[in-house]
């Protein structure tokens, strides 16, 4: 996982949970085409519209629902750097920080405009409203969590415990 | 302070002598339940080569193609014959595949015991929790470091207490509690937490009824939803064989973060209206709502006393003109044991078309999918944005009996006239 993430916001309400991000009709799909109809649910132009590495900002809940990790394969498909909520549902979360989808809790996401550039300091733990000039404190990590993501995820973590 | 129901079984799972609420432990797997959509095809079977290439205990996994059963596309086929294929290649003799739902598979098949901790790549997984055991869904990756080692890393939740007292009013039934507690609690209130419940209410449920609360819990964010087991789950088990396993309870003076104190005999049959599961009003309130599809099935409502409480209200009358009411029971044994008791027969006669035991419908994969503008009400457990079909249909969730009231009148209708 890189420590520096930027790119330009693409705001969403609370409650966007697993249907939404990847719809189950496409779960039988290849993961090109499963993150072709990533956050279909809410908008059909999603992974048209955003560049590579573009933050998802959305509020509460974000990711609730199923346990799919096609919902984290949806949005890596489809270019997203990163998600910014409120918060995020449990499963959810879980999944990206194995996956190596970078996941951020902030209270300051209502700062945050459509179209506004971000970028994200993972490692010190905050993110910069690049348009805006503002900065907005992360939640921290929990220990083992930051240990995951420095090794790169749940695989490597585990083929460093199996294979040495 | 007292330990919770969570902090007991996470605890022994963890083999540690005690542990703090929000300490993390490794704790040691009992049962690792797969499905075919998020099973060995994602991640898994690809990350395994490289870790081991075997499966820490393979009668310790569980593998159920349920999602995509019966298959109605190609890609589908391939996935259910990759999945039971690698079952075979790894050693996995604890595969189904047709026989409903994987929660209620696990469930009727003894896989679900009291004290035990039981992960899943799917997030109803916490159904296991109406037997007293630590059931929570996981991702494929996580579920791939679980087949390798046979740990997973766990946090020792808070729990949420609640207590449900009261006699049940006829018509009202476990599905009208967990939705007004989906209602009260809220699509996210228990992040992170564990419902642990209880009173005479939870008690007098039957194991059919209980499953469809514990099933519930990841709709209001939980991680698990605990049911201490008792004489009912004992009885339930020893049906299934299982005879050898550890009762746990929680100690009196237990640290819960809240308690809720429910009143069961005052409740009336609720419906969880479209786009969130906590989008909850009394059937008071919603009745009348004009419907094209009503279901009944999954493994939140297609148990057998689910078809039962429906053929009850349907016996002698007929669906509405125009209806469209598919059953699926939630399991082949669900299924022979309906018809043997002229379930079924009364169902058909009433209008029903009878589908397989599957997944299918419920998170709109086959069978029964919504076109643009149509409503369905269903037994099922969520009701998400194009959940069922179309981003423009909408699902309502109620109790089997309210689907089936529904039916006869083409409208959202309040069961208890017809009991």
């Amino acid at each position: 996982m890189t420590k520096e993430i930027k790119g330009f916001a693409w705001t969403y309400g609370d409650n966007m949970n697993t249907d939404i991000i990847s719809p189950a009709r496409y779960m039988e799909e290849d993961y090109e085409t499963i993150g072709q109809h990533a956050m279909e649910g809410v908008d059909s132009k999603f992974s048209s519209k955003i560049a590579k590495g573009d933050i998802l900002v959305a509020g509460h809940n974000f990711g609730s629902g199923s346990s799919r990790e096609t919902a984290q394969i949806a949005l890596k498909y489809a270019g997203v750097g990163a998600v910014i909520a409120k918060s995020f549902a449990r499963i959810f979360y879980r999944n990206a920080i194995n996956v190596g989808l970078p996941v951020i809790e902030i209270d300051g996401v209502d700062r945050i405009q459509e179209g506004d550039e971000i970028q994200i300091d993972l490692e010190k733990g905050f993110v910069e409203n690049l348009t805006k000039n503002e900065t907005y404190k992360a939640a921290k990590l929990p220990k083992n969590i930051v240990e995951l993501i420095q090794l790169g995820g749940l695989k490597r973590y585990l083929d460093r415990k199996i294979n040495g | 302070m007292g330990e919770t129901l969570a902090q007991k079984i996470l605890k022994r799972a963890g083999g540690n002598e005690a542990v703090e609420i929000n300490e993390i432990v490794w704790a040691k797997v009992d049962v690792a339940l797969m499905d075919d959509i998020l099973g060995p095809r994602v991640e898994i079977a690809e990350g395994l080569k490289t870790l081991g290439d075997r499966v820490w205990d393979p009668e310790k996994v569980v593998i159920v193609s349920d999602h995509y059963t019966p298959t109605c596309t190609e890609n589908q086929a391939k996935i259910v014959q990759f999945t039971k294929n690698w079952a075979k290649e790894y050693g996995v003799e604890n595969y189904f595949e047709y026989a409903g739902p994987c929660h209620q598979v696990m469930a009727e098949n003894g896989f679900d015991k009291p004290s035990t901790v039981v992960v899943g790549t799917d997030s109803h997984t916490c159904m296991a929790g109406a037997f007293g055991a630590f059931g929570t869904g996981i991702g494929s990756t996580e579920m791939l470091g679980v087949l390798a080692t046979g740990e997973i890393w766990l946090k020792v939740p808070e729990s949420i207490r609640v207590e449900w007292q009261g006699q049940l009013p006829k018509g009202v039934f476990a599905k009208d509690m967990v939705l007004n507690d989906c209602g009260e609690i809220g699509h996210a209130g228990a992040t992170y937490k564990v419902l642990e419940y209880g009173g005479d209410a939870i008690q007098s449920l039957n194991m059919d009824e209980r499953m469809a609360i514990s099933n519930m819990a990841v709709e209001m964010g939980a991680k698990a939803g605990l049911i201490p087991a008792d004489e009912k789950t004992a009885a339930y088990l020893n049906q299934a064989g299982i005879y050898e396993f550890e009762i746990l309870q929680a100690d009196s003076d237990a640290d819960y973060i809240h308690t809720y104190k429910k009143d069961a005999s005052k409740l009336i049959p609720q419906v969880a209206c479209p786009h969130n599961v906590d989008n909850v009003k009394p059937i008071d309130e919603v009745q009348g709502t004009r419907i094209d599809q009503a279901y009944i099935g999954s493994c939140t409502g297609g148990r057998l006393y689910d078809l039962k409480c429906a053929a009850e209200v349907l016996k002698g009358r007929k669906i509405a003109e125009g209806m469209k009411f598919l059953v699926s029971p939630a399991s082949q044994t669900i299924y022979k044991q309906a018809l043997r008791e002229g379930i079924l027969e009364t169902l058909v006669d009433a209008g029903a078309t009878i589908v397989a035991p599957s997944c299918g419908l419920c998170l709109g994969a086959h069978t029964g999918i919504l076109a643009p503008g149509e409503r369905c009400i269903s037994s099922t457990n969520r009701n998400f944005i194009g959940r069922m079909g179309s981003k423009e249909s909408e699902v309502y969730l109620s109790s089997a009996a309210t689907v089936a009231a529904s039916a006869i009148e083409g409208k959202i209708a309040d069961p208890r006239k017809y009991l």
